[in-house]
């Protein structure tokens, strides 16, 4: 019973990691199709902006939910208007562009904080549930994650900024046509997916070893999910994350770390296979 | 600028000469002591402070007089963690450079990559670094740490602590697998039981679920030689989990790199390793060591055992050579081999005749306030996993890495 307890907890922190590393690039890459590689970096720079804050005597909930978000989305705001808002639509441009900014960001993460590991210990203390320790911070991770999903979907569903959005995303010509700025709203669409990984990066700090070279373990992970998601943004990434998290999580504690990674990557290669245009491509057509 | 082909034949000339001239100078009278480390790049944590410390046994040696009335100049080159330009340079350094030795290569495989041509070009190498071990070749001396050294006296000591049922975490590459062969032996020799093994990739650093299958398997003691940033991800979350006062924890790795000082000392307290060098030895030669390298560089915490070990390794060189009259090859390592040792910071260092590698003191210890306190000292552990492969007394043809089999 306990157990089972604490293999739940497991999973659907499994699964909320997962929709956390890829909310910033659903926004980035599934609404707005720019191949963000930059988007492991982005998360880098949320984790340093955390530790930098708390080591200047900030609250660590704050570092983490307030200070990093919006530096993160501030250094988005300023690359979006200096590099991406020149290769809206070129797909392939943009991947190589933010390839070289993840280079400049970790060349200068290396600069700033040195090559060395950095980080700090989590803020919520573990408890036990029966016989077993569970990692308080857990919880934490999986409500910042329904947190996140439920705002979301309120802003893109329920607010005229969020329909205005989605409509550019769709249709930038109509969107100009009826008095909006699409220059403006992508660039507002940009910050919001900057500020979202640079969330996800100040969340997982606590977690990990923070070095410059962080983000490139997210990337894989995150790009999976989100194409696999297919084209709803929100059903897309939480359905996606579901289904590689359960895999992931069931290999893993049947047999070890690394059998459940490569479960993950097989899982990823059938579903692409049967589902081409991801899974909301079929199942949940036409939800947010 | 405009040049004529007159003035540029003329320039080219000046300065071939004036490049030529300190190189025909130097080797007449001085030694040439070739380095190569990843002074950048990701290994530099390790690197940096190991080439500090080759520079500072250098300018000891030259302080004190030089070796045989010459003085030692260092030829040093930056492989910026890309082990493409470990051959590149070693190239350089054997056939261009034609140093009298060569020190340094980080990691194995590093080390590979350029032991062949530093045997080929009859160069003397020595590697400073704690390995995996099984490394079998006349023209190669070791001066770090094997995992037998360690966990020969760490894994009763730790057992002792704790109890008999061990779990092992390792790195997925040759040094964790092998590391975790040696845990295992002597966990079972010491009437111990390894109740689950387990192999991490070196980038994995999500640890949550590997701990919930911990508390399954309810080991008394958890063995951890994770190497690098991801895993130390580890022994945060096994903080964070609340288990650090349920199970202790054990490591050959940690705190190579200085890694205990990254973590808080609520995470890294009581964590128990072996190794030969602490910054916090209190002997004379350590706090003799560590006032010279405040005066040179002015802040003593990036020393970390590795940089200890490539002081000690140039210093045996040196021991060597002063004994051979010569820095001719043959007569240098017949020198060595005569089980010749010096007093470094970290205690007596002895050459095994039999294997090229050291006999050191090895220093348990327990992080404490992100230092690391030193529990008890066993002095002059020998290379017994190498020893087992290895014997260049009657098999000086030897060119083998050897993987151990216990």
């Amino acid at each position: 019973m306990d157990l089972s307890f604490v293999i739940l907890v497991e999973v659907l922190y499994g699964v909320a990691s997962l929709v956390l590393i890829s909310a910033g690039l659903a926004v980035v890459f599934g609404m707005m199709k720019v191949i963000n590689l930059a988007h492991g970096e982005f998360m880098m720079m949320g984790g340093y902006a955390t530790i930098t804050a708390v080591g200047l005597g900030v609250n660590v909930f704050v570092a983490m939910l307030v200070i990093a978000p919006l530096v993160v989305g501030l250094i988005g705001l300023i690359v979006e208007r200096l590099v991406i808002r020149h290769l809206y639509g070129r797909l392939v441009d943009t991947m190589l562009a933010t390839w070289g900014l993840s280079l400049v960001f970790i060349g200068l993460a290396t600069m700033i904080f040195g090559n060395t590991t950095t980080g700090i210990s989590t803020p919520i203390p573990g408890f036990a549930v029966g016989g077993y320790q569970v990692n308080g911070y857990n919880f934490f991770i999986i409500i910042v994650t329904i947190v996140l999903v439920i705002a979301m979907f309120a802003v893109l569903r329920g607010t005229r900024a969020g329909l205005i959005a989605r409509g550019t995303m769709q249709r930038s010509d109509m969107a100009a046509a009826l008095g909006y700025s699409p220059d403006r709203i992508y660039m507002m669409t940009f910050f919001c997916g900057s500020a979202l990984s640079g969330l996800a990066g100040a969340v997982l700090a606590p977690l990990v070893g923070l070095v410059p070279t962080s983000g490139g373990a997210y990337i894989a992970k995150a790009f999976i999910t989100v194409i696999a998601g297919g084209p709803s943004l929100i059903a897309g990434l939480v359905s996606s994350a579901t289904s590689f998290g359960l895999v992931s999580q069931f290999f893993t504690f049947a047999i070890s770390p690394v059998i459940g990674e490569v479960a993950l990557l097989i899982a990823a290669v059938v579903l692409l296979r049967t589902m081409p245009q991801g899974i909301t491509g079929r199942f949940f057509k036409g939800k947010l | 600028m405009s040049l004529n082909r007159r003035e540029l034949l003329g320039g080219a000339a000046a300065l071939s000469t004036a490049a030529m001239l300190p190189s025909a100078s130097m080797a007449a009278d001085t030694i040439q002591l070739g380095s190569i480390l990843d002074t950048s790049g990701i290994f530099d944590a390790y690197g940096k402070p190991m080439d500090q410390a080759m520079r500072l046994a250098v300018k000891e040696i030259n302080d004190a007089g030089g070796l045989l009335g010459k003085q030692v100049e260092v030829a040093a080159y930056d492989t910026q963690s890309d082990m493409a330009l470990y051959s590149q340079y070693a190239q350089q350094l054997t056939r261009q450079d034609k140093v009298d030795v060569v020190h340094g290569g980080i990691l194995s495989a590093s080390r590979e990559a350029i032991r062949q041509t530093m045997r080929k070009t009859k160069t003397l190498y020595f590697y400073n670094v704690q390995y995996e071990g099984g490394v079998c070749d006349r023209n190669i001396f070791v001066t770090g740490v094997t995992p037998a050294q360690q966990v020969e006296v760490l894994v009763p000591y730790a057992m002792k602590k704790s109890g008999p049922k061990v779990h092992i975490l390792a790195a997925d590459y040759n040094y964790g697998q092998i590391t975790a062969r040696w845990i295992q032996k002597f966990v079972e020799d010491n009437g111990g039981e390894v109740v689950a093994t387990d192999f991490f990739p070196l980038d994995v650093a999500d640890f949550g679920s590997t701990i919930t299958k911990i508390q399954q398997t309810a080991p008394d003691l958890v063995f951890a030689p994770l190497v690098g940033g991801a895993h130390l991800s580890f022994f945060r979350q096994w903080s964070a989990a609340g288990m650090k006062d349920k199970v202790p924890l054990a490591s050959t790795t940690m705190g190579v790199g200085n890694e205990h000082k990254v973590l808080t000392p609520e995470e890294g307290n009581g964590i128990m390793v072996a190794y030969n060098y602490s910054q916090e030895l209190e002997t004379p030669a350590n706090i003799a060591f560590k006032a010279k390298w405040q005066a040179e560089y002015g802040d003593t915490t990036a020393i970390h055992e590795l940089a200890v070990s490539t002081y000690q390794g140039i210093m045996l060189w040196a021991a060597g050579v002063r004994k051979a009259g010569s820095v001719e090859r043959d007569a240098v390592v017949d020198a060595l081999e005569t089980g010749i040792s010096i007093e470094g910071p970290a205690g007596k260092v002895t050459i095994d005749p039999q294997t090229h590698h050291a006999t050191v003191d090895v220093h348990i210890m327990e992080f404490e306030g992100q230092g690391m306190t030193v529990i008890e000292t066993l002095p002059q552990r020998a290379p017994i996993d190498t020893q087992a492969v290895c014997d260049l007394q009657a098999n000086p043809g030897d060119n083998t890495q050897y993987e151990i089999e216990i």
